[in-house]
């Protein structure tokens, strides 16, 4: 996996004329105390990251974080204080106004909070924009503008005003934009914040399929950990300046670095962080052409009160102990199984697996071939789905439980 | 009671008669005499151009005007003031004090206009410029037209450059406004793209701070007519002309007739500036087209009140 982006050790501090701001971050003093004695603002404290190719990488914090600040010193927006900014081979950070240019118009444009979009200009004069700015000769740029419009599904609205357009229809307006110059980065800075609940979740869902097919590298900035989790590869969360935490969305979830981050796990949608696969458990199962004793064999080795019968590794029916033990010994399974077992892919997530496990029977996890992963009980989907704030294991959740 | 007086008195007239009269009208006469080519030769370009054109093809291009940018009303408004204007026999002043109007505004759009631009772009130039529009807006016009008469001598060029000082700062001012006015996020916007600083002028700012110039450029061209009476004093002709030399023989008809003549340009001017600056893409719609009558008819019935 290459980096595309390289972040090392950025600052970035507000009225420091006098540099006295700048000792104090050395110094290791607070943002709010340098603020409040000198009058300097810390909008970020020494931030270093990377980003890899083709993934979404979303900064979360809340308003006054430095999460906007920070993603308008990657395109050189507002200029950092120090560090280094690598796109590629260029250092954003230090390099010529040229050099600086040449970054936004072909490899990093930028999708904004309130859209931005030129109220004088049509959409498609909108999203040709940094196209005309960059040369393109006019027949080719309406080419790809139209192009653009069309992956976000806005084609016929060509020649609308932003105006006549609704707020979602407007945001993907600002998407074509940011993806008609073919960047190889994309700066999102909340751009579904603006957006009313349902048209949010419908945009998110429509730049996960977007982002599938152009694999762009993404940086996405949300004050909506939701939102981080659906979306993101990977999620830095950020607290007054600095990241306090960087990983998956698994990783916050299940081991929150301070009280900071755990506070915000507290209340999150579970169901939409966890796959099937990452709460799967080891299935047992027995051949299609295995008898029952086989079976009852299977089961007191691994201690399970189920097993799939799996025809090639693809389940084809399950056995409960009852039916085992109800059935004879030298009967086939394959006679006395449950045809149909409820499956699911291992990458769904656990809030679409919900109305599968209404039955009560434990679901098969299948990959993406259909072949047997493992088995989800119904039992195993709420203990992840409770927060385990107050507990420090497993064996506290069952105690709990009972 | 001691006054300050009393201890020191500052011969302020003598100071500003010996800058005037012994710095600036030796040294400088070439410079300024030098200055006032460009406006002559516009002027006399315009003026002669107006002199030639037969009087109802200049209504009927006005009327046209009128009513593309307004409507309807205003092209009949028009054409019945321009037929006002030739039927109490000033037709050949009115055009004198149409190109000198033009003219100034013209000037003061070329000047005013990029000054206006740099004053935005940057706040040490607007410093600079605003107590400067202020001292040209509260200096009454009398005061500056001694200098300008020693400077440029008399005539219609000196009355031009009097209206355009008098008539420059709205220009100034509302470009200035306007530019500033222009949403910040779109001019971030504008750079996340790469655009440089003259692309984003000329793509973002200039066309979003379009509809606020053009009310300058309407406030400066209104200025510019009222400076038409006091210009004439130093030698512009035109409708000023006939006004003072009413004034001079206390003839009261003639007088009226030149102000009349005022009026019924400045309303056509306004009302048809005006519509520059409210560009409405409803009239080439037949509903927009009516609505838009039936909007003209108050907009034009207030202004009779005013009038």
């Amino acid at each position: 996996m290459t980096i595309k982006m390289k972040v090392r050790n950025v600052s970035k501090l507000f009225n420091d004329e006098s540099g006295e701001g700048w000792k104090r971050v050395q110094q290791g003093q607070s943002k709010e105390q340098i603020f409040r004695e000198t009058g300097v603002t810390v909008g970020i404290n020494n931030v270093s990251f990377d980003v890899n190719e083709g993934e979404i990488f979303v900064i979360m914090g809340l308003s006054g974080s430095g999460k906007s600040t920070l993603v308008r010193t990657l395109n050189g927006l507002i200029p950092s204080s120090a560090g280094e900014i690598w796109v590629d081979d260029v250092d954003v950070a230090s390099c010529s106004k040229e050099e600086l240019r040449k970054v936004r118009r072909e490899k990093c444009c930028m999708v904004f909070q309130h859209f931005a979009l030129f109220p004088h200009k049509t959409v498609l004069d909108n999203v040709a924009f940094g196209l005309k700015v960059n040369g393109v000769p006019k027949e080719e740029r309406y080419k790809r503008a139209l192009e653009s419009l069309d992956k976000v599904g806005l084609d016929a609205h060509a020649d609308s005003y932003p105006g006549e357009l609704s707020g979602g229809m407007q945001q993907r307006v600002g998407l074509a934009r940011g993806l008609a110059n073919d960047p190889e980065i994309l700066l999102m800075d909340e751009p579904f914040g603006a957006l009313d609940p349902l048209i949010r979740r419908e945009m998110q869902d429509e730049l996960v399929v977007l982002q599938r097919e152009l694999k762009k590298t993404i940086i996405f900035i949300t004050h909506d950990l939701n939102e981080a989790l659906l979306l993101g590869d990977r999620i830095a969360i950020m607290k007054d300046g600095a990241f306090v935490q960087v990983g998956t969305a698994q990783d916050i979830v299940s081991d929150p670095a301070d009280a900071y981050v755990k506070a915000f796990v507290a209340d999150i949608d579970r169901s939409r962080v966890y796959t099937a696969s990452d709460i799967a458990e080891d299935a047992s199962r027995v051949p299609l052409t295995a008898r029952v004793s086989d079976a009852i064999a299977a089961m007191d080795r691994t201690e399970t009160e189920i097993i799939h019968v799996v025809k090639d590794g693809v389940p084809a029916g399950l056995l409960t102990r009852s039916d085992v033990e109800s059935a004879k010994t030298s009967a086939r399974v394959m006679d006395i199984m449950h045809a149909h077992p409820p499956t699911v892919p291992q990458d769904a997530y656990l809030n679409e697996i919900y109305s599968e496990a209404q039955t009560g029977m434990p679901l098969a996890v299948t990959d993406d071939d259909g072949k047997l992963v493992g088995v989800v009980s119904a039992e195993n989907i709420f203990e992840h789905l409770a927060s385990d704030e107050e507990e420090t294991g497993p064996d506290s959740i069952t105690s709990a439980a009972i | 009671m001691i006054s300050p007086s009393d201890f020191l008195t500052i011969p302020f007239d003598d100071v500003v008669n010996s800058f005037v009269r012994g710095f600036l009208v030796p040294n400088f006469r070439p410079f300024f005499r030098a200055m006032q080519v460009p406006v002559n030769e516009v002027l006399q370009a315009l003026d002669g151009f107006f002199a030639w054109m037969p009087m109802l093809i200049i209504t009927l291009v006005f009327a046209l005007v009128a009513w593309r940018v307004v409507n309807r009303t205003m092209a009949i408004a028009t054409i019945i003031g321009f037929f006002f204007i030739d039927m109490i026999g000033l037709w050949p002043e009115t055009m004198t004090t149409l190109s000198m109007i033009i003219t100034s505004v013209l000037f003061c759009a070329v000047i005013g206009i990029p000054v206006g631009i740099l004053a935005a772009s940057s706040d040490t130039a607007w410093k600079i410029v605003r107590p400067i529009l202020d001292i040209m807006q509260t200096v009454p016009s009398f005061v500056y037209l001694v200098p300008i008469v020693m400077l440029f001598g008399v005539g219609m060029a000196p009355g031009i450059i009097a209206t355009i000082i008098f008539a420059l700062p709205p220009i100034i001012r509302m470009t200035n406004l306007g530019i500033r006015n222009v949403r910040k996020d779109l001019i971030e916007a504008s750079e996340s793209f790469g655009a440089t600083y003259f692309q984003i002028l000329w793509e973002v700012q200039i066309p979003l701070a379009l509809r606020t110039i053009m009310a300058g450029l309407n406030q400066t061209l209104m200025l510019a007519l009222s400076m038409v009476v006091i210009a004439a004093l130093i030698g512009a002709g035109g409708l000023g002309l006939v006004v003072n030399t009413g004034l001079g023989r206390l003839d009261v008809g003639g007088a009226t007739a030149g102000g009349v003549g005022i009026v019924i340009l400045a309303i056509i001017l306004d009302r048809i500036t005006q519509g520059f600056a409210e560009p409405s893409t409803s009239n080439t719609s037949l509903l927009g087209f009516i609505a838009s009558i039936f909007k003209g008819q108050s907009a034009t019935a207030s202004d009779k009140q005013k009038a």
